[in-house]
């Protein structure tokens, strides 16, 4: 791919000098222009993935990382476009695929899709209040009522949260120590009582 | 048959059989229990291998799978429940003519299996209520067909009354026969 | 009329529930809602030690578990920066290639149950059954296999297996080609595929389709010939083409690659090589010998810590693509450093599959949806995840 071209035409993106593929930062604003650029200059005719990212210790907090695949050149390119106030532009228009990416984005996160025809959620029930790949949001879940009404009152069945019982069992959750492995979840253990 | 439900000599009797209802009636269910497939996960490849010729649960009277609630006894619900399925699983439970019954093969269906999650309803017998729960990940066509013969039998000790577990509690259901 | 064929239906291969809006016979719009088996895999994998993750990546595509494993495998590694011996690189081909025969033959044989031909499903299913014993013989598991490892295998291959792959590499050709003497020139089976549903090479292209969908729309992209893996570059096979992209196209595709996997298989049980099965020199990243485990101090603190604490993967991003049966399956890892990913992001080629039926469904009967989802080949769980 040539890169000159591109950081010539969009002075705002940046090399990012990624290992397995080249790899930009750009600019939200710019983003649906690159993207449409790198269809119809170079030749990146296929979306192969966009999804969300919560960079927690990041501002802005939430990304959207878009992999585009060129099937005459045989590469690929990744591009990391940051949100501004949690929103990003639609890339629906260049490539339709994305149209249930962003969905899906905006399922799980929160990301708001500038332009996008369908804004719906696509993995979750509409009525549901959380975006579950937020960092924050437990792993087991928050409580909020069933779907459906009628079925919850013949069952009296909510959306319980998913009995951990101190798990998940993975030590530390990053580097490894030298002292004994504990378990991630530490709101529960010998010293504190399940509260 | 290991119990004899009933005395029979040909030469006393004649060609004439002297049993319970309950007996005729409970025999007939458990050989021609035809299940509906409630294929959700990879359970449902299992239940298809079951059906397929090595395994054959047509020698057990279920080939018969009947995706209409209303022609179909037994729901087979194989495979991960999530929350927003679960309320399509009680609505076909709902749907299905008395006397039903319910099979939870798997461990997803059974409890949740490895996936405790947000999206993941804990076990199907928190909507519905199971008569038969089957373990494995995914269950063997054998341990399958081995759950579907111990419903067979609990089919046969039936004499009116039903007794499930729901919600953790047994629950006496009468059945309108 | 807004009809719902909902989520238990026998013709939508799992629980996909479209929402249609119908003019008589003909539909006008399609709005698949899916989502119903969304289990929350990319937060359970924030939770997990890459090794711990491996058997969720055989619950994606249910059909083919051992080839999500290896790109599983191969994507970390990647991160890793890990180079895997050529004994292992052949085995996973072989994996690969026994999972995308066992998906086809379903596909194939679920299509043709669609379509009304019952007998070709039990014909492939007994075939699978075939499959499913070797492949108990490698893992121990029918599927849902769990084989790979990060930086290797689970274990070695069993003695003589090589052979009964072979031996039913004879036996799966001579299934298709009588599946192919049942479908391929008869007169109800064209009828029901041929000219159904065709999607055009810019369409596939603008929607993101891969894999044999996308073949058969006439785009000759193939990962493992265009970007190669695991040694597939060694091996001599073609990749089949369609022309108009109907559905009878997708289904001449899926037939020639069974035929060529057989192809790399042969070749790959033939030049099979020696040596190593893992990453001999990945200290932080792959289980020591159990036999040095058992006896020396330093192999079992390695042992205790890679266990409890994952695989010690360096910081960084990867995206990877692998060839599935289905389509491209891609993982995008992100990692801070350590045993636990801090995001996983798998691309689901069903996922993309599903996208484009408002675009092809409208216009075509209510009986040809079942022909269309079946030609398609989707999965629900690599779709919802």
């Amino acid at each position: 791919m040539d890169v000159l071209a591109l950081t010539q035409k969009f002075p705002q993106t940046q090399n990012l000098a990624g290992q397995d593929m080249t790899t930009f930062a750009v600019n939200s604003t710019e983003l649906a222009d690159i993207v449409k650029y790198l269809r119809d200059e170079q030749g990146f005719d296929l979306l192969a993935d966009l999804c969300g990212m919560d960079w927690k210790d990041r501002t802005p907090r939430f990304g959207v990382v878009i992999h585009l695949l060129s099937t005459k050149n045989r590469e690929y390119v990744r591009l990391h476009a940051p949100c501004v106030d949690d929103a990003v532009p639609t890339v629906s228009a260049i490539h339709p695929g994305a149209n249930w990416h962003e969905r899906e984005a905006y399922d799980m996160f929160g990301i708001k899709f500038i332009g996008h025809p369908d804004p719906r959620r696509i993995l979750m029930w509409e009525a549901y209040p959380y975006h579950p790949l937020r960092k924050e949001f437990p792993l087991a879940g928050i409580e909020v009522p069933f779907p459906a009404a009628d079925v919850a009152a013949v069952t009296g069945q909510t959306v319980e949260p998913a009995p951990m019982m101190g798990g998940p069992f993975v030590s530390s959750g990053g580097h490894m120590s030298g002292a004994e492995p504990q378990a991630l979840d530490q709101s529960w253990n010998e010293e504190k009582p399940k509260s | 048959m290991v119990k004899s439900d009933f005395g029979y000599n040909s030469k006393i009797e004649g060609e004439v059989i002297v049993t319970r209802a309950d007996a005729v009636v409970n025999w007939v269910r458990s050989h021609s229990v035809w299940p509906m497939p409630m294929g959700l996960a990879c359970c449902a490849i299992e239940l298809m291998a079951a059906g397929g010729s090595r395994f054959d649960i047509s020698r057990f009277g279920m080939e018969v799978m009947r995706f209409s609630p209303r022609q179909a006894d037994c729901m087979i619900v194989s495979g991960t429940v999530t929350y927003k399925m679960a309320e399509v699983v009680r609505r076909i439970y709902d749907q299905m003519a008395e006397p039903k019954w319910v099979v939870a093969m798997g461990a997803c269906a059974s409890s949740g299996g490895m996936y405790r999650s947000y999206a993941t309803l804990q076990g199907v017998d928190n909507i519905v209520p199971v008569d038969i729960y089957i373990s494995g990940c995914p269950p063997r066509p054998e341990a399958l067909l081995d759950g579907m013969m111990l419903l067979q039998e609990k089919i046969r000790q039936e004499g009116g009354s039903l007794k499930r577990t729901f919600r953790g509690r047994t629950v006496d259901t009468k059945i309108v026969s | 009329m807004t009809l719902n064929m909902g989520p238990s239906h026998p013709a939508t291969h799992g629980v996909l529930r479209l929402s249609l809006e119908l003019d008589g016979d003909k539909v006008i719009k399609c709005d698949p809602v899916i989502g119903y088996l969304h289990r929350g895999d990319e937060k359970i994998a924030e939770n997990m030690t890459y090794n711990q993750f491996v058997p969720y990546t055989d619950r994606l595509d249910y059909l083919a578990p051992l080839a999500n494993n290896v790109a599983y495998a191969i994507a970390v590694e990647k991160l890793a920066g890990l180079k895997m011996p050529e004994r292992c690189e052949a085995i996973r081909v072989v994996c690969c290639e026994m999972a995308r025969i066992s998906s086809h033959l379903l596909g194939l044989g679920v299509y043709a149950m669609d379509t009304g031909a019952w007998t070709v499903f039990m014909y492939t299913f007994n075939e699978r059954e075939k499959l499913y014993t070797l492949f108990e013989e490698l893992t121990g598991a029918r599927f849902t296999t769990s084989y790979t490892r990060i930086g290797g295998l689970t274990r070695d291959l069993p003695e003589g297996w090589l052979q009964r792959v072979e031996t039913f590499c004879d036996g799966v050709l001579k299934t298709i080609d009588e599946v192919d003497r049942l479908l391929t020139r008869n007169g109800i089976f064209l009828e029901r595929t041929e000219g159904i549903a065709p999607i055009s090479k810019e369409l596939a292209l603008a929607y993101g389709l891969t894999g044999p969908n996308l073949r058969a729309s006439g785009v000759a992209f193939d990962l493992r010939k265009d970007k190669p893996y695991s040694g597939y570059e060694k091996y001599e096979f073609d990749i089949p083409v369609g022309t108009k992209g109907d559905c009878f196209d997708r289904y001449l595709v899926r037939m020639e690659e069974v035929r060529q996997s057989v192809r790399i298989l042969r070749q790959a049980i033939k030049t099979m090589p020696s040596g190593a099965w893992y990453a001999e020199d990945a200290k932080k990243i792959f289980l020591p010998p159990k036999a040095k485990t058992m006896t020396k101090m330093e192999e079992l603190i390695q042992n205790f810590m890679l266990v409890t604490e994952g695989p010690q993967i360096p910081a960084g991003e990867v995206y990877f693509e692998a060839e599935n049966p289905k389509g491209s399956l891609g993982f995008y890892i992100v990692s801070n450093g350590g045993g636990v990913p801090y995001r996983l992001r798998i691309h689901g080629p069903s996922f993309v599959s599903l996208s484009i039926l408002p675009a092809i469904v409208p216009g075509n009967f209510l009986t040809d949806i079942a022909s269309i989802l079946g030609s398609l080949d989707f999965v629900m769980g690599e779709c919802d995840r």
